[in-house]
């Protein structure tokens, strides 16, 4: 049966008109996975010799066992943010004469041989290799990575629940944002130290490899939550019940004021805010609002003004890579009639333009506050707004004109996570990191004002040749009209 | 109004659609009948400009519709639940189908008026999304939703099929009125023989992407019909 399993999903994968549409995105997976491996792999080999030579005095395993809490988390975080929940189409096997027992199972230990599970044993092995041959001892070394290779594990399983449960609410990221800064804040005011209470727990197994057994017991339990968790979402029930929601109506008259976008714009709206997707959007904006108390508060980041463009593109940009990304999938469930209503292609796109440009001016008099932490800041997320409206959001259009994954907004039911992972975030680096590229040539060679105007200008032109601009994305839209139709067709 | 020369959609060298002459006048209630793969869906896309013709072409009202958008200020069509808005609620979607067609919230609500009958208060001011709606309700506004803005050419696939009797015999009335007292040509699929040969004056039947049959509806068709499907 599991391998009737594998089989469905591996063409399930390969069939899907997406696979065959993204091949350039997927060989830019293949090396951003590489470049993880290779600098894990160092990483590991690495570290032992390194914290040999800093802390001659004391044993580079407690060290390392003494900060495998952070370890942890930041596994945790980058799992929760890149790793995709184990996903199968499962009402066509209710009903064939299949044990329940055996999906569930199916689904939960295929998930174990994720790339996420092998990735941090890229480290763990060099580093338990070191252990064995710097003279910790045989058993040492594999205890330790099999220790590891166990809280890996657990992390993993761990992760599915609060992405299943963060998935069900509309909070999007902020459950995983808050557990992990709740757990990271107790750890630093030391409230609960479980950095060393991690440590002491990785010492003690080392040095009795008996207590293994705990973090077996914890593998075990955590995988049982799961099981039942999935076990009780294996019923159509969960998708069919009629969870009718009470429609409000608005008219949203002062959109009136936009002309002939209009009528789109109040669909835009609605569809953002009316559909659990979308709506996580909404979220994010608060997220980017925040994100500069990252990095402008702290003393190392005051005079690295390359920074502030980094961050200027994320505040006002944040809304744009979100939403813009999935532009025209968005609409995918009635593009049909779109295309077969009197619309002109140019209008739908424009509103969208409109929409994101409007959204990043409010981001941008939203992050003004920042001003307190020095002018320079202001005057650099100007340059980024300027260059989001003037390239940005045109490459996001342009780009849309590639997509061919449909969004199902009516999909509520449990085992449904499309469109997040690792290729969302991947389509966000070039935006966000080409104006740092473009800021610092000229910074370094004329000067800071030099940098802020090339950004400025560069933003300038694309806003000038609006019109021009539009017209291309518009004829590339229409070319790729039939494919477009035929992909949001598909189910898949 | 319509004129089909040459038209043909292969897919890989599978031909699914060849029709090598058709007119269909205006003000006519056209049916289209035939088996499963017949062609029927392939023709309305094509018709729409959905799906991209290999050979030939499709002219409507002088417009070849995969040239020029042209065409679609004067059609209309509901082809599958593809078609609606699911997050709007009915009454929203018919004001932003009204809106794409010039016409107002006002006009649009005196519109509805005339559906009274068929909606059987099951679809206006529910407070319910489109999504939330059963199937049959929810193609019942999409059929409505076609009929906005008067226009001259209207498509339906399989209108009949997920619709309670009732409303059924509704629809059909509605039809016949629809060509009877406008100027509108009524494309119409079905499987149902009987409602087909109630509602169009004339039946073209496809198999395997030709046309095999083009008969203008008397007392023997429904007859005829059954006679050729039985085989």
């Amino acid at each position: 049966m599991i391998k009737h399993f594998a089989s469905f999903e591996w063409k399930q994968f390969f069939r899907s008109s997406y696979w065959q549409k993204s091949i350039a995105l997927n060989i830019l997976l293949g090396f951003f996975a590489l470049y993880l491996m290779v600098s894990f792999l160092i990483m590991g080999i690495a570290i032992y010799p390194v914290l040999e030579d800093k802390f001659p005095d004391k044993d580079p395993l407690t060290i390392v066992n003494g900060i495998l809490f952070f370890w942890f988390l930041s596994d945790l975080m980058m799992r929760f943010f890149l790793q995709k929940l184990p996903v199968m189409n499962i009402k066509p096997f209710l009903i064939l004469p299949l044990k329940r027992r055996k999906i569930v199972n199916y689904v939960l230990q295929k998930s174990a041989l994720s790339f996420f599970n092998f990735l941090p044993l890229f480290a763990v092995i060099p580093f338990g290799i070191m252990l064995i041959i710097n003279n910790h001892g045989i058993t040492t070394g594999f205890v330790w990575i099999a220790t590891m290779l166990i809280f890996t594990l657990v992390i993993n399983y761990l992760n599915f629940i609060i992405e299943s449960k963060s998935a069900e609410t509309e909070l999007s990221f902020l459950p995983i944002i808050l557990i992990a800064s709740v757990l990271f804040a107790l750890n630093h005011f030391e409230i609960v130290s479980f950095a060393s209470l991690i440590g002491s727990t990785m010492n003690a197994i080392v040095e009795n490899p008996l207590f293994i057994i705990a973090p077996i017991v914890l593998l075990v339990a955590i995988y049982l939550v799961n099981y039942q968790i999935l076990r009780k979402k294996l019923y159509v029930d969960e998708s069919v019940k009629s969870k009718t929601e009470e429609a409000s109506t608005t008219t949203m008259e002062w959109t009136r004021k936009f002309g002939s976008i209009a009528p789109f714009l109040q669909l835009d709206l609605k569809l953002i805010t009316r559909n659990k997707r979308p709506r996580s959007s909404i979220f994010i904006l608060a997220i980017g609002l925040l994100y500069g108390l990252f990095f402008y508060p702290q003393e190392m980041y005051a005079d690295k003004e390359w920074l502030y463009v980094f961050v200027g593109t994320f505040v006002t940009g944040i809304f744009m890579i979100n939403f813009g990304q999935f532009i025209p999938a968005w609409d995918s469930g009635y593009y049909k009639l779109l295309m077969s209503q009197n619309i002109k292609y140019k209008e739908y796109l424009n509103s969208k333009y409109s929409l994101m440009i409007m959204v990043s001016i409010l981001m941008f008099v939203l992050s003004i506050p920042y001003v307190y932490f020095g002018w320079k800041i202001l005057v650099v997320h100007f340059a980024t707004l300027i260059y989001n409206l003037g390239i940005n959001v045109y490459i996001l259009l342009y780009a849309g004109s590639f997509n061919r994954k449909k969004i199902d907004l009516t999909q509520r039911a449990a085992f449904n996570y499309q469109g997040t992972g690792a290729v969302q975030w991947i389509v966000g680096f070039p935006l966000l990191f080409v104006p740092v590229l473009i800021f610092l040539l000229p910074y370094f060679t004329l000067g800071f004002e030099a940098a802020v105007a090339t950004l400025i200008i560069l933003g300038i032109i694309g806003v000038v040749f609006h019109q021009k601009i539009m017209t291309f994305i518009t004829k590339k839209y229409l070319q790729s009209k039939y494919n477009m139709i035929s992909a949001f067709d598909q189910s898949n | 109004m319509i004129q089909v020369s040459n038209l043909s959609k292969k897919y890989n060298k599978n031909t699914v659609l060849s029709i090598t002459e058709l007119e269909i006048p205006k003000g006519q209630a056209f049916g289209l009948v035939g088996n499963n793969g017949a062609g029927k869906t392939t023709f309305f896309n094509l018709l729409l400009d959905l799906i991209n013709p290999t050979t030939g072409s499709i002219i409507n009202n002088g417009i070849q519709v995969n040239k020029s958008e042209e065409w679609k200020p004067f059609t209309a069509a509901f082809i599958d639940e593809s078609f609606l808005i699911g997050y709007l609620t009915p009454e929203e979607y018919f004001y932003f189908i009204g809106e794409l067609r010039g016409m107002n919230k006002a006009d649009i609500d005196s519109f509805l008026k005339q559906f009274e009958e068929i909606f059987n208060d099951e679809i206006i001011g529910k407070k319910k999304y489109l999504r939330d709606l059963s199937k049959g309700n929810q193609k019942k506004a999409g059929i409505v939703a076609a009929l906005i803005g008067d226009p001259e050419v209207v498509i339906l696939d399989e209108p009949f099929a997920n619709l309670d009797p009732t409303t059924q015999i509704r629809l059909k009335k509605l039809l016949r009125d629809l060509t009877k007292n406008s100027r509108a040509t009524v494309l119409i699929s079905s499987h149902d023989l009987g409602h087909v040969t109630e509602v169009c004056e004339r039946i073209v039947v496809l198999d395997k992407g030709e046309v095999v049959k083009d008969i203008k509806t008397s007392e023997e068709t429904l007859k005829e019909l059954e006679a050729y499907f039985s085989v």
